[in-house]
């Protein structure tokens, strides 16, 4: 494999709260190439979205990195001091917000807020600028952009909103961007239509990306690699067709198992038992070990280590599920 | 738009003839101003031909159909007082009001906004929490006591600045003026001060609590999330968002400060229409007082329609529509 673009080691992301400090993210290690989609998969709660932050440095007050490493291109982005960090942002790491109702600011015109990103990092005049938004526009299959650009985000709907933020995204083709469940809030045909596209430019492009979501039918389609998170660590991660066919990890079997069209029409869909758990209050062990069906008593005493296996997957589990399961 | 101007304009006349109307007959109620005016040592003669020339003698009715008469043509009706027409009255001393007023407002928009969204911004900091005490102070001081306290450290204690009166004005465009001059500006800033305060109090916490709730919105995070600076995320994406409320308060206070400056008028001697007002309703100058209640309601008229159509250069979403308001 090339040098990956990001890697990432033993992060960890603590708020401080009344009650004491809480671990969002616990020793999270992971890497992207280039070109590569990574899917970082998890339940509400379990840390996915403030790994992304933590990448961007965006962890605000009372939150803050406690450890770990986060290399660009063998940067270590947590030594850069804020405006630095600043330059990078939008430039050489993108973001996509979860909700494209929320993500624009409603008061501004979409020409001023993509003029605005591209002239925070590239020193051109205004009318330059505003063609490369046009053009950015035309790459993500938006009608007649130049009038688009005069428009207000409420204007637009969902998916053109979406569109529009993937393309300020796109436009200073940065090494990494980070995609936050971005189709979550959308139609599934435009959501189709967004990911086909999305994976095409990534190709073209040899951008990475990670792509966060709850929903590993996106995944499936989508990434090569995929991590799955639980309770802010990483519980399992590999080369999606292999994690998908052959789970390791009973959370992450949980979590297949739970998909409609996962088991045979007329059978069971069968749930994992029990809620996430609140970072505020958890288990001694395993995290996962109060709904695990193969929870033993080291399971619950004990944390997990990380063990490599071959065929570039890793594990977090006493008893993982066999092969031939 | 141009209908809603018109019927914006009618609306206001509707009121203005509903507000002339009950002013006049409730004055009239009030008590006979030919007590105050005349002198007691006159003889009967002198006393009838004051009465006549002032058009007192005729039942109210018949009066009120004069003022009508004279309304059509332009005329607000002759001071009893002053024997000078009331319009012509009021329009000499409103410069000085408006003088006032645009500086106090215009301090208490540029001091309120910037400290309102540093305490918005980080309430916990202690700054923050002097700047939220201070405006607590300010929104309860009584405007009178306040307009004396400053006289005392000000003109009496400090003697930096003189205590009352207009000081040397320069005439612009035909309109005498305070502020072009040295003199004039030295007697405008307590009094604009003291109108100021209470306004600024008010502008501080609209600002802060606007701004605490829109720099949580995903829009703010999501400028930050393309480099944006600090500068430009505060100045640009939350300060349009914030303005709005801001707007519309300071549009009734400017109405506000304008017809009902008086008790800073009188505390500092400002010769304004404040003061003349109530010298007015002490000495039952019906014109005057009626002329006066009208153009303060043409004012008050006004300042909302500016206000609506700010509203919409500031939110594009609301947009006013030419058919309705």
């Amino acid at each position: 494999m090339n040098a990956p673009v990001l890697s990432v080691r033993d992060l960890v992301t603590q708020f401080d709260t009344r009650a004491g400090a809480i671990t969002a993210v616990d020793g999270v290690s992971l890497e992207v190439g280039p070109g590569e989609v990574l899917g970082i998969v998890g339940e509400s709660g379990s840390g996915k979205t403030i790994t992304g932050f933590s990448i961007m440095g965006l962890i605000d007050k009372p939150g803050g990195i406690a450890g770990g490493e986060v290399l660009l291109k063998g940067q270590d982005l947590r030594k850069l001091s804020e405006p630095a960090m600043a330059r990078l942002r939008g430039d050489r790491i993108a973001m996509i917000f979860q909700d494209p109702m929320m993500t624009l600011n409603p008061v501004l015109r979409i020409d001023t807020q993509m003029i605005e990103t591209i002239r925070a990092h590239r020193d051109v005049s205004r009318s330059r600028a505003r063609d490369m938004a046009a053009e950015a526009l035309a790459l993500v299959g938006i009608p007649s952009p130049v009038e688009r650009l005069r428009t207000y985000p409420h204007e637009m709907s969902g998916g053109m909103r979406q569109r529009v933020v993937i393309a300020i995204a796109l436009m200073l083709e940065p090494d990494l961007i980070i995609a936050d469940e971005p189709t979550t809030a959308l139609d599934v045909t435009i959501q189709s239509q967004i990911l086909s596209e999305m994976q095409k430019l990534m190709a073209q492009r040899n951008t990475a990306l990670i792509w966060i979501t709850h929903d590993l039918t996106v995944v499936a389609g989508l990434a090569h690699r995929v991590a799955v998170m639980y309770a802010g660590r990483i519980v399992e991660t590999g080369p999606v067709d292999a994690l998908l066919d052959h789970p390791k990890h009973p959370y992450t079997r949980g979590l297949i198992s739970s998909i409609p069209s996962s088991v045979p029409r007329g059978e069971r869909l069968v749930p994992i038992k029990g809620m996430t758990p609140s970072l505020m209050n958890l288990p001694e062990g395993c995290a996962f070990a109060p709904r695990c069906p193969r929870a033993s008593e080291t399971c619950r005493k004990a944390r997990p280590d990380r063990q490599d296996l071959a065929t570039g997957r890793s594990l977090r589990c006493f008893h993982p599920l066999e092969e031939a399961s | 738009m141009l209908a809603y101007l018109i019927r914006r304009l009618g609306q206001a006349f509707l009121v203005m003839a509903v507000m002339a109307t009950i002013v006049f007959f409730g004055l009239f109620a009030v008590g006979n101003p030919v007590d105050l005016l005349i002198n007691p040592e006159a003889d009967l003669a002198e006393q009838e031909e004051t009465i006549r020339r002032l058009g007192l003698d005729k039942p109210v009715h018949v009066q009120f159909g004069y003022f009508l008469a004279g309304l059509a043509q332009g005329d607000l009706g002759t001071s009893f007082v002053h024997n000078r027409p009331a319009l012509e009255l009021i329009l000499s001393r409103l410069p000085a009001t408006l003088e006032l007023a645009f500086l106090g407002i215009l301090i208490a928009v540029v001091l309120g906004i910037p400290l309102g969204m540093i305490a918005g911004l980080k309430p916990e900091a202690p700054y923050s929490k002097v700047i939220m005490a201070g405006s607590v102070v300010g929104f309860s001081t009584p405007n009178f006591w306040q307009g004396l306290m400053l006289i005392m450290l000000f003109a009496v204690f400090l003697g930096w600045l003189p205590a009352g009166g207009r000081g040397d004005t320069v005439d612009v465009l035909g309109i005498p003026v305070s502020f072009l001059t040295w003199d004039g500006l030295s007697h405008l800033i307590l009094p604009a001060l003291n109108v100021a305060i209470y306004k600024m109090s008010l502008v501080i916490r609209l600002t802060r609590a606007g701004t605490a709730e829109v720099a949580l919105q995903d829009y703010v995070k999501y400028a930050r999330a393309r480099g944006l600076s600090p500068v430009r995320v505060v100045g640009v994406h939350i300060l349009k968002n914030i303005l709005i409320p801001v707007v519309t308060v300071l549009g009734l206070e400017t109405g506000n400060v304008i017809a009902f400056a008086v008790v800073t008028e009188t505390v500092f001697s400002w010769p304004g229409i404040g003061k003349l007002l109530i010298d007015s309703i002490g000495l039952l100058d019906r014109p005057v007082v009626v002329a006066y209640l009208m153009l303060t309601v043409f004012l008050f008229v006004m300042i909302n329609l500016v206000v609506d159509i700010g509203y919409s250069l500031l939110d594009p979403r609301v947009r006013v529509k030419g058919g309705r308001s």
